[in-house]
């Protein structure tokens, strides 16, 4: 029997990228500023054929670098139009500057960020120094798991940055290569949905309503920049609260619900694994065969990175022995990854807290397994048997 | 978690919501140097007018008056400009000028 209510949705084979590149279509934005960068380069090759072919109302602005990209999206946005881009690697690294001006005039931009390693020495591979490198940035960032995951988020993105308790930007993160050119079934919704989920973007005080002139990106001494720091701080911590409500409302519309966190087979488990982006999907193929064998494994995917689910995490690790976090970038701290710490820190008031270890995989496109995934579980194993950890943190594999 | 801020009237993101307010800021104190005007050479051109930085050449009725010594930052700009055959504008150190010199 056809439920009336639910969404008409549609199944369709598509990459990543591909999946990007129809749901920025699909929101059509006022305007997109981009410079191409492997491997994010076909999200907006194949936004520009949506261009040419008159498919979006969408001014397409190529400019001469990913630093000239954000600046553009800044203008646009403060002109008051909807503003995308996409990116990868050392295109989000040369944008470094920009992003700051653009959480910091509260800006709501929207950005796809197709994860890939940093150089020296050159890599065009998954791993997740870019985004990573851009954590205290004062952007949201939302990671995905897979291609259907990477296209609700993007819908969501929207609606998340343009909340007026939040605007701030948004960065919907999606490993490379793994993810972005992976050919995956997934289930659209329609132009019209999307356009109505998503609504329009009316900005408060736009450059370009000549009637009400304002000024943007004024100096700010020290008798306030302070205080406009807190609240910029404010209003990422309190844009959890609309994360939660948008992926709700997008589970009522289209029947697929997010939070701040996922989880599998966590609820009874006594070790688990943290691990964000496409890493989770090989995890749960690990925790299957385990779980055959009858031991208590679990995973916990952070969806939301920044600002950091503390609590919801510290509530779904309870009366779990072990935790091992697996982190696909290096903070160069000499003491782990930066997932490792935000958790470690995260459960800190914790009463009977989990021992936890950290564990970096993956760099430059390295493949994490499920035998990889499983030897964790069992080194996990044996810190609950003695325990003690070994080694607090260490590479995967090399 | 941090407590909230109390500067919930802070203009968000630092935008400036209305225009031409920028003569409510006082700029003059970040002078060193200060113009000084010879009514008696000057033929109120208004070369000066039109080429100070801020809009601190005060003019009435078409003439030249003096300066806005709230806003002139002490460029020098005007003293240059005035023609060679004027020299209406000299530059006079502040401090030095003050009677008794530094305090």
């Amino acid at each position: 029997m056809a439920d009336n209510t639910a969404s008409k949705t549609k199944n369709s084979a598509l990459t990543g990228n591909s999946a990007m590149a129809l749901a920025m279509k699909q929101i059509d934005p006022d305007v997109c500023a981009v410079y191409p960068i492997t491997p994010s380069t076909t999200v907006i090759e194949e936004f520009s054929s949506y261009v040419a072919d008159g498919a979006v109302e969408t001014e397409f602005v190529t400019v001469e670098s990913e630093h000239s990209a954000m600046s553009a999206c800044i203008g646009a946005s403060a002109a008051g139009g909807r503003a995308m881009t996409a990116t990868s690697s050392q295109g989000l690294a040369l944008m470094w500057e920009m992003l700051y001006i653009a959480s910091g005039m509260r800006l709501p931009i929207i950005m796809t960020t197709v994860n890939r390693a940093l150089a020296a020495p050159i890599n065009i591979h998954c791993d997740h120094s870019d985004s990573m490198g851009a954590r205290d940035s004062g952007w949201i960032q939302l990671y995905s798991e897979t291609v259907q995951e990477a296209y609700d988020n993007l819908f969501q993105a929207v609606k998340i940055a343009e909340d007026e308790r939040v605007l701030l930007p948004v960065m919907v993160c999606l490993d490379g290569f793994i993810t972005s050119h992976a050919i995956e079934v997934l289930s659209l919704i329609t132009d019209d949905e999307a356009k109505d989920f998503v609504g329009d973007y009316t900005a408060k005080h736009p450059l370009l309503d000549t009637d009400n002139p304002a000024s943007m990106g004024a100096l700010a001494l020290p008798d306030t920049y302070m205080d406009f720091k807190h609240v910029q701080s404010d209003a990422i911590a309190a844009s959890k609260e609309v994360v939660i409500e948008v992926g709700k409302e997008f589970g009522k519309r289209f029947g697929r619900e997010y939070g701040l966190i996922d989880t599998y087979q966590l609820e009874d488990a006594d070790v688990a694994i943290v691990i964000l982006n496409s890493a989770a999907g090989t995890t749960r193929v690990a925790i299957d065969e385990l779980r055959a064998k009858g031991l208590k494994v679990g995973l916990l995917k952070p969806r939301l990175f920044r600002p950091f689910p503390h609590a919801e995490m510290v509530e779904a690790l309870k009366g779990v022995k072990a935790v091992c976090v697996l982190d696909r970038a290096d903070s160069f701290s000499g003491f782990g990854g930066p997932l490792f710490n935000e958790v470690r820190s995260a459960l800190y008031d914790m009463e009977d807290r989990p021992k936890i270890m950290g564990r970096i995989y993956g760099l430059g496109g390295k493949d994490y397994t499920t035998e990889n995934a499983v030897a964790i579980y069992e080194a996990l194993f044996d810190v609950v048997k003695t325990g003690k950890i070994d080694t607090l943190n260490d590479y995967m594999g090399s | 978690m941090t407590k909230k801020s109390k500067a919930k009237d802070m203009p968000l993101g630092g935008v400036i919501p209305k225009g031409g307010n920028a003569h409510d800021y006082e700029t003059g104190g970040w002078r060193k140097f200060q113009p000084v005007l010879d009514s008696d050479k000057c033929t109120s051109c208004l070369i000066c007018w039109v080429m100070c930085p801020d809009s601190s050449i005060m003019v009435e009725d078409g003439k030249m008056v003096g300066f806005d010594m709230e806003h002139c930052k002490g460029c020098g700009i005007c003293a240059v400009e005035c023609p060679d055959k004027i020299k209406a504008i000299t530059m006079i150190d502040q401090e030095e000028s003050k009677e008794g010199g530094c305090e």
